[in-house]
C-alpha cells in the first residue's frame, strides 16, 4: 500500500520542496511580469532564458559533486544551513502577521519594478536594462530553489523526488502566473512562508542532530513531531507579540 | 561592485556577498546560534554521549535562538 511505504519524513520534504519553490517563483515572477508589460517579452524572456541555463549549469556541476561528500558531513552542513535559513524564513512570516513588519505585496511590488524600469528610459538596439532587470530576477529566485532542493534532496536521498516537485510547483506557479497575470498578491504568500519555515526549521534540526549522531527516537517519524512542535512554538510567539505590540498595516514594495 | 575588477574577482565577490547575505543578512544573531546549537549538541552527543539530553535541547536552543531574535526585532520597532 502507498500510504504504509511512504515515510511521513518523505511527505514533509515533499511539501516544504513544493511550497518553498512556489514562493521564490511567486516572487521571480513578478519581476519578469513587470519586464514583459513594460520593456516588452522579447528582452524578459532572453534574460529569463539565460539565467535557467546558468541555474542549470550551476546543478550540473555541483548536483553530483553533493552525492560523493561523506553523508555525516553532508547533513550537518545542510542542517546547519538549513536551522540558519529557516529560522530567518519563520522570523520574517512571525513579524508579518504580527504586524512588526510589513507584508510582502506582489501587486506594490510589480508596481516599482515598472516605475523602476520606466524611469531607466529606453536605449538603442538591445534593452539591457530589461535583459539585467528579468535575469538578475530569475537568477537569485532559482537560486534559492536549487539550494534548497540540492539541500533537502540530497540530505535525504530523494534528489529526484525533490527536483521533480520542484519543477512542478515552478510549472504551476506559472501556469496561475500567466493565467491571472498581476493578481498574485492573492497568493497567501505568508502563510506559505510561515509553513516553509517551519519545515525548513524542522529538517534543520533532525539533519543536524543526524550529522552529529543523535540517535532520534522514531528516526523519520520524530520530522512531523518537529514540524508539530515548532508550528506551535510559532503560534505561542505571534500570540504573545500581538498581545504586546500595536499592529501596523502598511505594505512594503 | 566597482569598476575595473576583472571577472574572478567579481565573480569571487559577488558569490561572498552572496552567501553572507544568505546566511547572515540582517540576523547575524541566528547565524551565532546555528553555531552555538551545533557546539553544544557535539559536546552532548559525541562528546558527552548525552543522547537524550541532545534530542531536548537541540529543538530547545532553536525555539531559544529564534524567541531571542524576535525579540530583538520587537525591541526595534518599539523604537522607531
Amino acid at each position: 500500500m502507498i500510504a504504509t511505504s511512504v515515510s511521513s519524513g518523505v511527505v514533509v520534504l515533499v511539501g516544504a520542496v513544493f511550497l518553498a519553490c512556489a514562493v521564490e517563483m511567486v516572487e521571480a515572477l513578478t519581476i519578469v511580469l513587470a519586464v514583459g508589460h513594460t520593456r516588452g517579452w522579447r528582452s524578459a524572456f532572453e534574460g529569463t532564458a539565460v539565467a535557467l541555463v546558468v541555474l542549470t549549469a550551476l546543478v550540473a556541476a555541483f548536483g553530483p559533486a553533493l552525492v560523493h561528500v561523506p553523508l555525516s558531513v553532508l547533513r550537518l552542513v545542510v542542517g546547519g544551513v538549513l536551522l540558519i535559513f529557516g529560522m530567518q524564513w519563520l522570523r520574517k512570516a512571525i513579524l508579518r502577521s504580527t504586524g512588526l513588519k510589513a507584508k510582502h505585496d506582489e501587486d506594490a511590488i510589480y508596481r516599482a519594478k515598472v516605475a523602476e524600469l520606466q524611469a531607466a528610459g529606453s536605449g538603442v538596439g538591445r534593452d539591457h536594462v530589461a535583459f539585467v532587470m528579468a535575469f538578475k530576477g530569475v537568477f537569485l529566485e532559482g537560486l534559492e530553489v536549487v539550494i534548497t532542493v540540492l539541500t533537502l534532496g540530497t540530505s535525504a536521498h530523494r534528489l529526484g523526488l525533490a527536483a521533480t516537485v520542484a519543477a512542478i510547483a515552478v510549472v504551476l506557479v506559472g501556469i496561475v502566473g500567466v493565467v491571472v497575470a498581476k493578481q498574485l498578491s492573492n497568493v497567501p504568500e505568508n502563510a506559505m512562508k510561515m509553513g516553509v519555515g517551519v519545515m525548513l526549521v524542522s529538517f534543520g534540526t533532525f539533519w543536524t542532530g543526524e550529522g552529529l549522531k543523535v540517535s532520534w527516537p522514531g528516526n523519520d517519524t520524530m520530522i512531523p513531531v518537529l514540524v508539530a512542535t515548532y508550528l506551535l512554538v510559532t503560534w505561542l510567539i505571534v500570540a504573545l507579540v500581538r498581545r504586546e505590540s500595536p499592529v501596523v498595516t502598511e505594505v512594503v514594495a | 561592485m566597482r569598476r575595473g575588477s576583472s571577472l574572478p574577482v567579481r565573480l569571487v565577490r559577488g558569490f561572498a556577498t552572496f552567501w553572507w547575505d544568505f546566511l547572515v543578512g540582517d540576523t547575524p544573531e541566528l547565524f551565532v546560534a546555528a553555531l552555538v546549537i551545533i557546539g553544544v549538541i557535539a559536546l552532548l552527543s559525541e562528546a558527552g554521549h548525552f543522547n537524550a539530553a541532545a534530542v531536548v535541547a537541540l529543538p530547545l536552543l532553536a525555539v531559544v535562538a529564534l524567541g531571542i531574535s524576535v525579540r530583538r526585532a520587537v525591541r526595534a520597532a518599539r523604537r522607531k
